[in-house]
């Protein structure tokens, strides 16, 4: 098949079939130069952006909402189009009909949207009541089939964070697809796949199939309206950068209208733009300031991205955050780096626009990449703190070449896979519940098999390891029950039919589980095996508390007797999981990935035998307890590399914070050794890093003089956020974290 | 060998990303010193050179093209024989080897530790032997003496001084410091460090005078025209 609006590119099979990966393979070039070609932002960008910011400091000092339209449910066409400056944007596009205005999105649960409205002092109106009044929102359907020990293990926040009663989100739509197709083909590629299901067996999953694909195609058409609403057809393919990022950022905008998920992420973008760009550039249609300033646009449309949470959702997901992540990098399969004059103006967005948390640009590193794209990115994290490293090494052998992160370390093979969302269980928790036999403290509640308290004056490993393995195995099988529940009823319910629009028709899934306190787990047993921990007892018999005497390996200094305990839970976890079924025939993948919810976790934990106490928090992700690593940044790293990518396919989360001065004497030495540390790192088969370069000092202004740093950006967990969106609570934990230094 | 600690990460002692290794004990009391706790002997964990080699092997993926390990102090020259088998074991793992000393010792011991060693941070401290006598209680002749030996076998060297207002934040002390360097073809860099009073701490938990308690830290500018000169 041939298109005018093709002209000048490469032919291959992408012509036949739906398939960017081959259309990018055959078309796009690498640039191994450095950043000196890049433009700096035009007087149209600069002005656009102070209104965005003045848009930002509104939003800030109404609390962190401006405003909210309760009137009408979020859907791609229930709002009249929306501009900052019509006159002056080049990308077009509004979740509602004003920026910053956040829609309602009941689906996932009425009760939620009707909190996040009361929160800012909103009321949801009568007539959005009305209409969700005999309708069944996923949170419903969940909730009718929860058995009484899933609530209880929600309740007692054993698994908490469950996406039970709001969007699932970490769903990838190809939103590339639209540009390079048109919506026209790609309804009728989903019309014939619709048609071929006609000549195999109706049961229930083909049915279910060939209803999802009705409802597919019917917001494909949807999406062609919103886009009219702005004045753009989008039936057939783009014909030039500036219509490829918009069609893009349609497909991208109608998924945000329909959807509320946690992390709603935006794939692979920018080297499949460059392809676009190059060719404007060829024809002198385009100009590198002008290439720029589209980028820009988009990336401004980006940042000005909301939905509408509640108080307790924040506590989870500290600083609003939309996990618009941005995989840029990595190698090809040919051997060629996938990197592109345009990754390099995707991480300039950080200098033009100033440094932000969104989008989540998140650096696919491979020891192979061009040095100067991976002393540039060294560069803007030294300058930004606003981005993120992932194993382009260890995922490149499995998902391919054209794979993409969902919210933080979730990666997955564009259009082909997606996964259902299971946030995570605490590990230190379930200690705790198994050393009191089936009792939690913290909630005074009984949950899981029910036991005597464990005896004697001091701990014994091997007795406590047998003891746990057991509440491994309840707590293991519950999850995966309790996830086959929320994931069929979001199926069911609150379907994104969007995003599974912008995917092949078959699809495979994941099942993301995750773990919470590995460090406080592997830590606690560690001081166990090798101290002599004594359990304090309250009056009832439970145990409250421990007396730990003597030193004891901890994790975060290298050392294999403590370093493998980590090692060896996560195998542990995954290996239980496995053995319950999922919904959908999903493959189980585990995470070490806490988002800012490490602070929730630890309040909700009573002391444990590593010496944290009652209600401390825990470490984010996979990182190291603080302030426990003695020998230095690098032993740091060496221990959370341990953990096996093998069993944590969901991604292993570590948060780096370094002094400037450690990291060197200048700004050019700087970013050589971040260069060094992260070739190291990711060669020792590390998964995930954060990078931050500050001081604590920085922080402990911004924390007192909030307004003064109105854009400091914090990487946390898989995430960047603005420090002053986080609760007080989240700041502090995150001054207190360890910021290695020289002495 | 007598360790004081070990970090990990080291960015400033040697070129690139380096591991780095305090060895415990000195026999000089420079007035500007900021590891006091390094001074006493008797406070040292003990670690074998294969140990320590091991240890550093691990962090080689890290060291890029111009890491490695760098042993600072404490005076490393007073255990030659234990760094030098660290660093013979080191070579042999292909981890560049560095050394950051006073160069007050030269025996036959710290001749051997040379032979194995690839670059050498020289803290000259003072370029007069008069400052020398008074701030750091011996002369500077054996240490000029240590200079002239690695520039006969040829080690790259990187002399450094830390900079420090009223003693020798000096134009003389730079032009002094500009011919140590001129005369020697083995320095091919020299770095001017600031005074910094952050060890201060360290003296008080160490119920140890700080002698330089009331000298001032030298300013940003003064650095930068100390540095420009050379």
């Amino acid at each position: 098949m041939i298109h005018e609006n093709w002209n000048g590119f490469n032919g291959g099979v992408w012509q036949d079939e739906i398939n960017v990966r081959d259309f990018i393979q055959q078309n796009y070039k690498e640039y191994c130069g450095d950043e000196a070609f890049l433009s700096k932002a035009t007087e149209r960008t600069d002005n656009l952006m102070a209104k965005v910011q003045e848009l930002f400091r509104n939003e800030r000092a109404k609390g962190g909402v401006l405003d909210i339209d309760t009137e009408t449910v979020s859907s791609l066409t229930s709002y009249a189009p929306g501009y900052i400056d019509k006159e002056n944007e080049l990308i077009v596009g509004m979740q509602t009909d004003s920026p910053l205005k956040r829609g309602v999105n009941p689906f996932g649960g009425i009760r939620m949207a009707r909190q996040a409205c009361a929160a800012y002092g909103y009321k949801l109106s009568d007539k959005v009541e009305q209409e969700f009044m005999f309708r069944t929102t996923h949170n419903d359907g969940v909730f009718r089939a929860y058995t009484d020990e899933m609530r209880a293990a929600r309740r007692s926040h054993v698994i908490t964070g469950l996406p039970d009663a709001y969007g699932r989100g970490r769903i990838i739509g190809d939103y590339r697809r639209v540009a390079l197709y048109g919506v026209d083909r790609l309804i009728a590629a989903k019309k014939a796949d619709k048609a071929n299901m006609a000549n195999g067996n109706f049961n229930q999953e083909t049915t279910r199939q060939t209803e999802e694909l009705f409802q597919q195609i019917t917001f494909l058409g949807f999406m062609k309206e919103m886009a009219a609403m702005y004045g753009y057809d989008i039936s057939e393919p783009a014909k030039n950068a500036r219509e490829a990022i918009q069609w893009t950022y349609f497909a991208y905008l109608a998924s945000i209208k329909e959807q509320n998920g946690a992390a709603m992420s935006l794939g692979r973008v920018s080297t499949f733009f460059d392809i676009y760009i190059e060719r404007d550039i060829a024809n002198g249609t385009l100009t590198e300031e002008g290439a720029q300033e589209l980028m820009d646009d988009f990336v401004i449309k980006l940042r000005i991205a909301r939905h509408l949470r509640t108080q307790e959702y924040n506590e989870l997901f500290g600083g609003d955050p939309m996990w618009i992540t941005e995989a840029v990098g990595g190698m090809g399969e040919d051997g060629r780096s996938l990197v592109t004059k345009n990754s390099f103006r995707l991480l300039n967005t950080l200098y033009t626009l100033g440094s932000s948390p969104e989008p989540n640009i998140t650096i696919l590193w491979s020891t192979a990449l061009p040095e100067s794209f991976k002393r540039f990115c060294a560069k803007v994290s030294v300058d930004t703190d606003s981005i993120q490293y992932e194993n382009d090494d260890v995922m490149r052998p499995i998902y391919g070449d054209d794979y993409a992160i969902a919210c933080c370390v979730s990666a997955m093979k564009i259009g082909k896979q997606m996964q259902f969302f299971g946030a995570r269980c605490n590990l230190a928790k379930l200690l705790l519940i198994a050393l009191n036999g089936g009792y939690d403290t913290s909630s005074d509640m009984h949950i899981g098999p029910q036991m005597s308290v464990i005896e004697g004056t001091s701990l014994d490993f091997d007795t406590v390891m047998k003891r746990f393995d057991k509440y491994i195995e309840w707590l293991m099988h519950l999850y995966v029950n309790t996830m086959n529940v929320i994931h069929y009823m979001h199926d069911k319910y609150a379907y994104e039919k969007t995003q599974m629009a912008l995917h092949d028709t078959e699809v495979e899934r994941f099942m993301a589980f995750g773990i919470a306190g590995l460090s406080v787990v592997a830590d606690s047993l560690s001081a166990i095996k090798h101290a002599k921990v004594r359990p304090i007892r309250n009056t009832n018999g439970y145990i409250e508390g421990f007396d730990t005497v003597g030193d004891f390996p901890k994790f975060g200094n290298d050392d294999d007797r403590v370093d493998l305990i980590a090692k060896d839970m996560a195998h542990k976890v995954i290996t239980e999981l496995r053995k319950t079924p999922t919904y959908r025939n999903a493959i189980h993948t585990l995470s070490v990935l806490t988002i800012t919810s490490n602070v929730m976790y630890g309040k909700n934990t009573a002391a444990t035998p590593d010496g944290r106490g009652d209600g401390e928090p825990f470490a984010p992700g996979a990182n190291p307890m603080h302030n426990r690593e003695e020998n230095g940044a690098l032993a740091s790293l060496n221990s959370v590399a341990k953990i096996s990518y093998d069993d944590c396919r969901d991604g292993v989360s570590n948060t780096f914070s370094i002094t400037p001065e450690t990291l060197g004497t200048n700004g050019e030495e700087r970013s050589k050794n971040l260069v060094s540390i992260l070739d190291g790192y990711f060669a020792k088969k590390a998964h995930h890093i954060n990078v931050n370069v500050m001081n604590r000092e920085t922080l402990l202004k911004a924390y007192e003089n909030p307004e003064e740093y109105p854009n400091l950006t914090i990487r946390v967990s898989g995430y960047a956020v603005n420090f002053n969106k986080l609760s007080r609570e989240q700041q502090r934990e995150v001054i207190s974290r360890t910021f290695h230094e020289a002495m | 060998m007598k360790v004081h600690s070990i970090q990990s990460l080291g960015t400033l002692d040697g070129p690139g990303v380096r591991f780095v290794v305090f060895a415990q004990g000195c026999h000089l009391r420079c007035k500007c010193c900021h590891n006091p706790d390094t001074w006493n002997m008797t406070e040292a964990k003990d670690f074998s050179p294969e140990e320590l080699a091991s240890r550093a092997e691990r962090y080689k993926e890290y060291f890029g093209n111009d890491g490695g390990i760098t042993v600072s102090g404490g005076e490393p020259l007073l255990q030659a024989r234990e760094v030098a088998e660290l660093f013979r074991l080191c070579r042999f793992k292909d981890i560049n080897t560095c050394l950051d000393t006073s160069g007050s010792v030269l025996n036959e011991d710290v001749k051997k530790l040379l032979e194995v060693t690839n670059r050498v941070l020289l803290d000259i401290k003072y370029t007069n032997d008069d400052d020398y006598r008074e701030n750091v209680g011996c002369s500077l002749k054996p240490v000029l003496e240590f200079l002239d030996y690695l520039d006969k076998m040829s080690i790259p060297t990187t002399l450094r001084q830390v900079i420090i207002p009223t003693l020798n934040d000096t134009e003389e002390n730079i032009e002094k410091l500009k011919a140590i360097r001129d005369s020697h073809r083995c320095v091919d860099s020299v770095e001017l460090l600031a005074f910094r009073k952050m060890c201060e701490t360290k003296y008080l938990s160490l119920g140890i005078e700080f002698p330089l308690t009331n000298t001032p830290e030298p300013t940003k500018e003064r650095m930068e025209e100390l540095r420009n000169m050379l």
